[in-house]
């Protein structure tokens, strides 16, 4: 039967967001293709029976559930593999994340399967599944096709909308794994450390966010200066890149492994446009980005792009909007 | 301690990168560069080799590619590795993400290495699952995007940035272990290591001397196929302003924002 098999992570007793979504993704494609979509968990005692099966809320019939180690790749993958060889699945989908594109992969080396990551559309073609996914710094779109038993589609992070209906009980199923040895070779240690201050970026109507082309972490009082001139419901957000580099709080960071926001105004100052920044805020409403390097592939997705030295405009910026304001 | 650096050879930042509509494929002949996220990887190698708590006998670039390839084997030994392996067959022409890293953990079977490091992503395609790959082909543990590695208890101790904040793992040896580009800051070669990459121990093995099986690589052992290459939804192109006069730049952004009430 053409299944589709998911994995959603959950942390804290709550289900992430981009796992769900996968969820009720894979849900609509496998109706499409004359089949249900299944997921899997792994965890600990937090992982109910009633937790578990408000995942059918999303569209899963099933869920698979595992007791083992939380947070990392490996022992997800050897649920996932035995689940398969029991059930059969033909498609495996992931919601994007770490997670999500460490377990893809090594289940595509574990079942000899074909492997997409970055994936942003699937669709039903003849009764089977292709996935979609842009390519060249998103300057081209390519279409994936599978041939074997299974076929693996990571999605980019928010490329799947969780959709929650009304009812829907997921049937909850208990699977006995043994683990690999090489699973039990990787401890968790701490996990989902926040370092530096607890700052509030989602609701922000503005941000102004910082990125390596700051220069420094002191520059970053430039885009606080800025967010102050703007006033009212403003904040400062970050790129991973300067985050992981500790200039400023993992909190504020903006995209693949931190926050997505949407809001009315976003000012990029310093920040090149990886995508793994623009899965996280390529909604927003606005798009300022100020860059010295011409060729930053932010232009070309932002709305006014300035090319020149930060060091120069912000400080102007912030008095003509204080100006502004004031007069 | 032997350790193994997955390197690869990526076009130029500078070079456009195209699919070639005869083979629909990347349009590699542009290439001419190591991946930057591969400096890291060898960086840290190389500060695992100082730091002392473990004795480093070895560290070994290994890549796969055409011929052109032992560029980047060339420059990864400038940046401190010992000696290098070049996996090169036709064979394995056009192999996909899952081919890849069941070939290249063929050529790493055959070094039988203590610690596998590569970098996070390559600046050409496919992002964070090589090293997964490799992984579970070796059946050793894994972790990709690591930001800070230290060797504690014969084993490594790990942080990474995941979907909740930092997590801190510890890993047992062997391992596969993908690093961030947050991790160090890569050293510049000095020209004597530059000049004398060519004479370091550069070892060509094909598919069949590493026990590669043919029908698991190349195109036909590919088990997705890429294809209907097309342009995404054009989005319209953005204002751009070059800064000559800074005073007047300001004003036209501060116009552009009053516009939209964003002020």
């Amino acid at each position: 039967m053409p299944d589709v098999l998911t994995y959603v992570l959950h942390y804290e007793g709550a289900f992430n967001k981009n796992s769900l979504g996968a969820v009720s993704e894979g849900a609509a494609r496998a109706s499409e293709i004359g089949g249900e979509c299944h997921a899997v968990v792994v965890g600990g005692d937090d992982l109910s029976d009633e937790l578990c099966q408000s995942v059918g809320a999303y569209g899963a019939t099933k869920v698979f559930r595992a007791r083992g180690a939380e947070g990392l790749a490996q022992p997800v993958i050897d649920v996932m593999a035995k689940v398969i060889d029991e059930h059969g699945h033909s498609y495996a989908l992931f919601g994007g994340g770490l997670l999500g594109f460490e377990i893809g992969a090594g289940l595509a080396a574990r079942k000899q399967a074909g492997v997409t990551m970055e994936v942003v559309t699937v669709r039903a073609e003849d009764g089977k599944l292709v996935a979609e996914r842009p390519i060249l710094q998103d300057s081209k779109l390519s279409v994936s096709r599978y041939r074997g038993e299974l076929g693996i589609i990571i999605g980019r992070i928010n490329a799947f909308e969780a959709v929650q209906r009304d009812g829907g009980s997921a049937e909850v199923v208990d699977v006995d794994v043994e683990y690999s040895a090489w699973s039990n070779q990787a401890k968790m240690v701490q996990r989902g450390e926040q370092r530096g201050a607890d700052v509030d970026i989602e609701g922000a109507d503005i941000l102004v966010a910082g990125g390596r082309g700051l220069g420094k972490a002191e520059n970053f009082q430039l885009a606080e200066e800025l967010a102050k001139a703007f006033g009212g419901n403003t904040a400062v957000a970050a790129t991973r890149a300067v985050v992981d580099a500790g200039w400023y709080p993992y909190a504020a960071q903006i995209g693949q492994t931190g926050k997505t926001v949407a809001p009315k105004l976003y000012l990029a100052a310093g920040i090149s446009g990886a995508i793994q920044h623009k899965v996280g805020m390529q909604s927003s409403e606005n798009i300022v980005a100020i860059n010295k390097d011409a060729n930053a592939p932010i232009f070309e997705f932002s709305d006014l792009g300035i090319v020149g030295d930060l060091n120069k405009i912000l400080p102007k910026l912030t008095e003509a909007i204080k100006a502004k304001k004031g007069g | 301690m032997k350790i193994c650096v997955l390197v690869k050879e990526v076009p130029d930042a500078a070079v456009e990168k195209r699919i070639d509509p005869s083979t629909g494929r990347m349009d590699r002949s542009g290439e001419k560069n190591l991946n930057p996220y591969d400096t890291h990887a060898i960086e840290a190698a190389m500060q695992i080799r100082e730091g002392g708590a473990v004795e480093v006998e070895e560290i070994v670039a290994v890549t796969m590619g055409p011929e052109s390839a032992m560029r980047a084997l060339h420059k990864a030994v400038s940046l401190g590795a010992d000696r290098s392996l070049h996996l090169s067959d036709e064979s394995l022409a056009g192999s996909d993400v899952a081919a890849t890293g069941y070939a290249l953990s063929k050529a790493l079977e055959k070094e039988q290495p203590d610690l596998v490091l590569l970098g996070q992503q390559s600046d050409d395609g496919e992002c964070y699952t090589i090293g997964a790959v490799v992984a579970d082909h070796l059946q050793m543990p894994s972790l990709t995007q690591v930001i800070k590695m230290d060797v504690a208890d014969g084993g490594l101790r790990c942080e990474r940035q995941a979907e909740y904040g930092y997590d801190t793992v510890e890993v047992q040896l062997p391992a596969v272990i993908s690093v961030g580009d947050a991790i160090n800051e890569p050293r510049y070669p000095s020209l004597k290591a530059i000049m004398g990459a060519k004479k370091k121990p550069l070892e060509s093995v094909a598919a069949g001397d590493v026990g590669i099986d043919g029908s698991m690589v190349g195109e036909d052992g590919s088990r997705v196929q890429c294809g209907d290459f097309h342009d995404p939804p054009a989005k319209e192109a953005g204002q751009i302003i070059e800064d000559e006069d800074t005073g007047e730049t300001v004003e036209k952004i501060v116009a552009w924002l009053d516009e939209r009430k964003l002020i």
